[in-house]
């Protein structure tokens, strides 16, 4: 376990909800910011702020070396190749619809097939609805196992000659399940197609390695892994990169411009047009020195036993289903559930006026909902500041949300 | 826990109408006919009515939801069911008020409506009990055009 002193680095979490010390379990939502990131941005606007990559004077040299130093961070955090491969985007969702509009368009054509599971977010199905209607390409579904886990069988039995993309996510954002994404990379390329891989819930999680994994592409987000919100990334393989159109035109991203035609500048550049997201790419970096900090693996290891933690003591109150994996060690940080009765959103309510802030709702997964054949569940979710006493708090709400609702009515 | 400030938001009447609800069900004939959903939460509301010169005869609902969305579809079915659509329509500006905080018109009486008046304390809960009242406004104006 992970020494909750760490909980001190975070402001936020000292303060009182409803009249209670706030139990914060919505970091699968966003995770709350270290001081070290909170000083990091702050910093940077009180002493360095300036526009990258033009200026002659000083600030814009700092600018643009906090700017790129943060991309060297990034790479080295997911072990990419080079800094070439690592493009600073608002977030996974960008980014996932960068290579659906950028790759895509160019790779897919009618008939053609994508494939990706029931249990994606909706981050990761739509960008690939649109290019399949665009395209008349087909889009199909790897079908889950009864626990919520991918099969390589089903993966196998959906991938064919045919399929040019294979999307999946690492880590399931309402499972919690840890999908063999560098299994279906292998099976992906052997039947000639890409893989692109939804890191969202996975880089703030586990140690993260594109080349072992083998993956073409590798998407997450700054806001989930510590870092500020607007900031995410997007890792590709640089051959790949280098035959890719940009999506977005404009400053920033161009080499020379003339009056109807204009070349672009080399990678990673060419896909970040305009002023860049300087502040949140030096959040994110600050972001990336303090979970190495603490390390990954440690990280990884707290989320086990804090997902076999609240497995454990969750399933002895009557009546509440939990969702996906039994085995904690195939899950991350992430327990959804369903007390019999009571509607999420009113167990959320109740859950709250005590102080522990839940997510309630269909967590941006409709198509998995259905699979589960609920409209909508509870989710708590755990990162390195929780611990054994939170899900304490959780359980202890939970019972007297049960309570309040079978004895009062 | 405050139960207290619970009670404020789950009264009695709210949950009797959630394990209860009145006028649950489809009308076959019927001249509204939506569906409306709370996209960020996955409340879902069917709403159908039957209007005759200008009056609402009846008023069905189904769908699913948390007990204050559902409470709320069997509250406003009851209250506008044999209404004149201007009175309906005024009921729905008189409840939005009333979930906004502001001082609303309380010259007609809203029987069981009234106890919705906690969720106001409750921001996170306001889209849950306006859902039904949004659905019946906009099937009414959808008819009004057609």
């Amino acid at each position: 376990m992970i020494n909750q002193e760490v909980k001190s680095y975070f402001p936020i979490l000292n303060q009182e909800i409803n009249g209670h010390p706030l139990v914060y379990l919505d970091s699968a939502a966003t995770s709350q910011k270290p001081v070290q990131v909170i000083e990091a941005l702050s910093n940077y606007y009180k002493l360095d702020n300036s526009n990258v990559h033009r200026g002659v004077h000083t600030l814009g040299n700092r600018a643009t070396e906090k700017y790129e130093g943060a991309r060297e961070k990034v790479r080295k955090f997911i072990n990419a190749n080079s800094t070439e491969e690592t493009i600073f985007l608002r977030g996974t969702t960008t980014a996932i619809n960068l290579v659906a509009q950028s790759y895509g368009r160019a790779n897919v054509d009618e008939g053609d097939e994508i494939v990706i599971t029931y249990m994606e977010h909706h981050s990761n199905i739509i960008p690939w609805q649109q290019l399949a209607k665009e395209r008349g390409a087909i889009l199909k579904y790897v079908e889950l196992e009864e626990d919520g886990t991918i099969s390589l069988e089903q993966v196998r039995a959906a991938v064919t000659e045919r399929t040019k993309i294979v999307s999946m996510v690492y880590v399931s954002n309402v499972l919690g399940t840890m999908n063999p994404v560098k299994e279906v990379a292998q099976i992906a390329h052997e039947n000639g197609a890409v893989m692109v891989v939804d890191g969202a819930q996975a880089a703030p999680h586990l140690k993260i390695d594109v080349q072992q994994l083998n993956c073409d592409f590798f998407a997450f987000s700054g806001h989930k892994m510590c870092g500020p919100t607007g900031i995410g990334v997007l890792y590709g393989k640089k051959e790949l990169l280098n035959n890719m159109e940009p999506v977005e035109f404009g400053g920033e991203m161009i080499d020379f411009v003339g009056l109807y035609d204009s070349t672009w500048k080399e990678l990673p550049w060419k896909f970040e047009g305009g002023t860049p997201i300087i502040a949140g790419a030096v959040g994110l970096g600050a972001a990336i020195d303090f979970l190495n900090e603490i390390g990954l693996n440690e990280i990884e290891k707290h989320e086990h036993q804090m997902a076999a933690y609240a497995m454990e003591k969750m399933s002895s109150i009557e009546g509440l289903e939990i969702y996906g994996p039994a085995d904690p060690q195939q899950r991350a940080g992430i327990v959804t559930f369903n007390l019999n009765d009571v509607h999420p959103h009113d167990v959320a309510t109740v859950l709250d006026m005590s102080g522990i802030a839940v997510r309630a709702g269909h967590h941006c997964a409709q198509p998995l909902m259905k699979w589960l054949e609920v409209t909508a569940t509870a989710r708590a979710s755990f990162y390195l500041y929780n611990g054994e006493s939170d899900v304490d708090r959780l359980v202890e709400g939970l019972r007297s949300a049960k309570e309040y609702f079978n004895d009062v009515f | 826990m405050s139960s207290n400030n619970l009670d404020q938001l789950y009264r009695r009447v709210i949950m009797d109408h959630y394990k209860t609800p009145r006028n649950k069900g489809t009308i076959e004939d019927n001249s509204v006919n939506i569906e409306m959903n709370n996209p960020t939460c996955g409340d879902r509301i069917h709403l159908t009515l039957q209007v005759e010169d200008g009056i609402v005869k009846d008023a069905k609902f189904d769908g699913e939801g948390c007990s204050i969305s559902m409470a709320s579809a069997s509250m406003m079915t009851q209250a506008v069911k044999g209404q004149e659509i201007d009175t309906a329509l005024k009921l729905s500006g008189i409840f939005s008020d009333m979930m906004l905080g502001k001082e609303y018109d309380d010259s007609i009486d809203l029987g069981d409506i009234e106890a919705l008046q906690g969720v106001s304390q409750f921001p996170a809960r306001i889209k849950c009990a306006t859902l039904a009242w949004k659905a019946m406004e906009k099937g009414v104006q959808n008819e009004e055009k057609s």
